[in-house]
């Protein structure tokens, strides 16, 4: 189960061949990310000089795990006009994020690499690639991407599982199929959300949290200013349930994507569990 | 005389048993006789909790916000003597939730416990006198349904505004909620927090009897029995914003209410507002809860806002009123 296959897909392969190709013969000399998640890779595996411009999602200290290093990138907000007036040969964007805005630049002939969004551990690795490949650096990128695998393979827990669901704003939470419940069943937790039945995202209503009885509850940090979908994380029923559970304090943004920062959230989680088996 | 007690007992009867059916109907599937011990007893871990922190709360503000949205609009009517006057459609509850939304986003909610509901209340007492003073002692049903519009637009997008410009990213999809309602995921706290001043509010409503009832005869007739029309005035303004501010502050401004049970119950009294006060109370709470149980049997996990069940019921209604009164304006 640990063993994830490398580069398992021939598609990809070819397609970072390609990739890879196209960037020995003119890498891209001014790089403009419009997605928080493309922010940090590029970041990551960028020359010098090389990435022109970052999302302001970079800086948000609740979503981002680079804050710091952001500060250093002058900002865009994802608007087309804004990213065309930078001048940029080559864009770095979402699937999902600004599907109007990506358009208008392709129209504009720019060429823009969209990353979906990280699904699944595997892809978490692919993207490494994908990014350090588009960037002209596929070595940097492979080097990443072997590095977070290899770290990724030390964290798995065998052994019994322990229930744990992650718990967000409205009581959403995290079903089958994310890649938080993988990471759950990485370190040896059952998703108390994907027991539920949820597939993806999606409500799990705080009656049937409390009545499922998780052993840990993974909730975010409030964002600043109030809103009562965050109120149902400060409802006494959950917070009984908590003081019952064991807690593990996430930062939200090493969640968020697919970077080595994702590490970080994983740890987090085979601690929590290495926690339960001592004191059960 | 008969006819009201019979109707004060079976309403009474019917908002019990919807009171025992909102805290048996949830997501998770409890069986009876665990769950009413659970509740009863605080014992039995999980059940506990779910009946006695989220249930409980939720049944509670069912009966709370429907009993003095019952309430306010029958004592609404009963003074302007307009039976389209109700909370919702003249701007009041959206006031107040407005009022509700300032102190959530300056952060004043947070300083101190009462500052929500405090804020709310002002927000509906000041459109309460200002429907009053647009209205007028002798204006007409349009002149009360225009000035609500107004107020009702602006009180919406000040507080879609606030909303907008909140740091925080969910803030924005709140903007149903205040304008809708909800009763999901409530607890203990809100209770607390809201029922003060709703007993205040129902307190004062309740004292507007007699002096509705002489109101009935028209002003001078009024004033001749004795009532002080200025103190009847405060009395609606105060106990309305008290009771129906409480209610926007924990449950969002649910419309309707307040315009369908005074209707449907007068009939029964004789159209004596002193009479039909008590009972459109039990026919708010009653509609309320039935709102909020078929809330969570037609879209379980989808939080579906009560003001689109009350709407349902009373939109169609609210026509119908302007049809039938549309002779005798004209």
């Amino acid at each position: 189960m640990l063993a994830f296959p490398r580069n398992s897909d021939p598609l990809l392969i070819a397609a970072l061949a390609l990739w890879a190709g196209a960037a020995v013969a003119a890498p891209p000399e001014r790089v403009v990310s419009m997605n928080l998640c493309t922010d940090q890779l590029a970041m990551l595996l960028a020359d010098p000089g090389q990435l022109v411009s970052i999302s302001n999602l970079a800086l948000d200290p609740l979503s981002s795990a680079m804050v710091d290093e952001a500060r250093a990138y002058p900002i865009n907000r994802g608007g087309a006009e804004q990213i065309y007036l930078m001048d940029p040969d080559l864009v770095l964007a979402g699937t999902y994020t600004a599907r109007a805005s990506v358009d208008l630049l392709r129209g504009l002939g720019i060429e823009v690499v969209q990353l979906p969004p990280a699904d699944r551990l595997e892809d978490v690795a692919a993207h490494m690639r994908q990014i350090g490949a588009a960037l002209g650096h596929p070595e940097r990128g492979e080097a990443m991407a072997r590095a977070f695998e290899a770290d990724l393979a030390a964290l798995g827990h065998t052994g019994p599982a322990a229930t744990a669901a992650m718990y967000y704003p409205n009581g959403y939470t995290a079903g089958s199929g994310t890649l938080s419940d993988q990471i759950l069943s990485l370190t040896g937790f059952r998703n108390v959300g994907a027991e539920a039945g949820l597939t993806g995202g999606g409500i799990l209503p705080l009656e049937r949290l409390v009545m499922a009885e998780p052993q840990v509850v993974v909730t975010s940090t409030p964002y600043p200013g109030a809103s009562r979908s965050e109120e149902i994380l400060a409802h006494p029923a959950l917070r009984q349930l908590r003081d019952g559970a064991a807690q593990a304090h996430v930062r939200d943004a090493d969640w968020v994507c697919g970077t080595p920062h994702l590490l970080n959230a994983i740890r987090t989680m085979a601690d929590a569990r290495a926690g339960l088996d001592v004191a059960p | 005389m008969t006819l009201r007690i019979t109707a004060l007992v079976l309403l009474s009867l019917l908002v019990a048993l919807l009171f025992l059916a909102s805290l048996l109907i949830g997501p998770a599937a409890l069986g009876l006789k665990q769950s009413i011990g659970a509740l009863l007893s605080g014992e039995g871990g999980p059940v506990a909790l779910v009946m006695q922190e989220i249930r409980l709360p939720r049944a509670l503000l069912g009966l709370l916000v429907g009993a003095v949205l019952g309430l306010s609009g029958a004592a609404m009517q009963g003074f302007l003597r307009n039976p389209l006057a109700e909370p919702g459609l003249v701007g009041v509850s959206s006031s107040a939730a407005l009022g509700a939304v300032l102190s959530l986003q300056t952060g004043l909610a947070a300083s101190f416990a009462l500052a929500l509901p405090l804020s709310a209340l002002a927000g509906a007492a000041l459109a309460v006198l200002l429907v009053l003073f647009m209205a007028g002692p002798h204006g007409g049903a349009l002149a009360l349904i225009l000035a609500g519009i107004a107020i009702s637009a602006l009180a919406g997008a000040l507080t879609s505004l606030v909303l907008n410009l909140s740091p925080n990213p969910f803030a924005v999809m709140e903007i149903v909620y205040w304008m809708m309602g909800s009763l999901a995921d409530r607890s203990m706290t809100h209770v607390w927090l809201a029922l003060p001043f709703m007993i205040l509010g129902c307190g004062l409503l309740l004292a507007t009897g007699r002096g509705l009832d002489a109101l009935t005869l028209g002003e001078d007739a009024a004033r001749s029995m004795g009532v002080d029309l200025a103190r009847l005035r405060l009395l609606i303004v105060l106990g309305t914003a008290s009771a129906v501010g409480a209610s926007v502050a924990v449950a969002g401004a649910v419309g309707f209410v307040g315009l369908v049970m005074p209707h449907l119950l007068r009939p029964l009294v004789g159209g004596r507002p002193s009479h039909l006060l008590p009972l459109a109370a039990l026919g708010g709470a009653a509609m309320v809860l039935a709102a909020d149980i078929a809330v969570r049997l037609i879209a379980p996990d989808q939080d579906l806002k009560l003001g689109v069940l009350t709407a349902l019921v009373g939109a169609p209604f609210f026509l119908h009123l302007l049809w039938r009164m549309r002779g005798v304006e004209a």
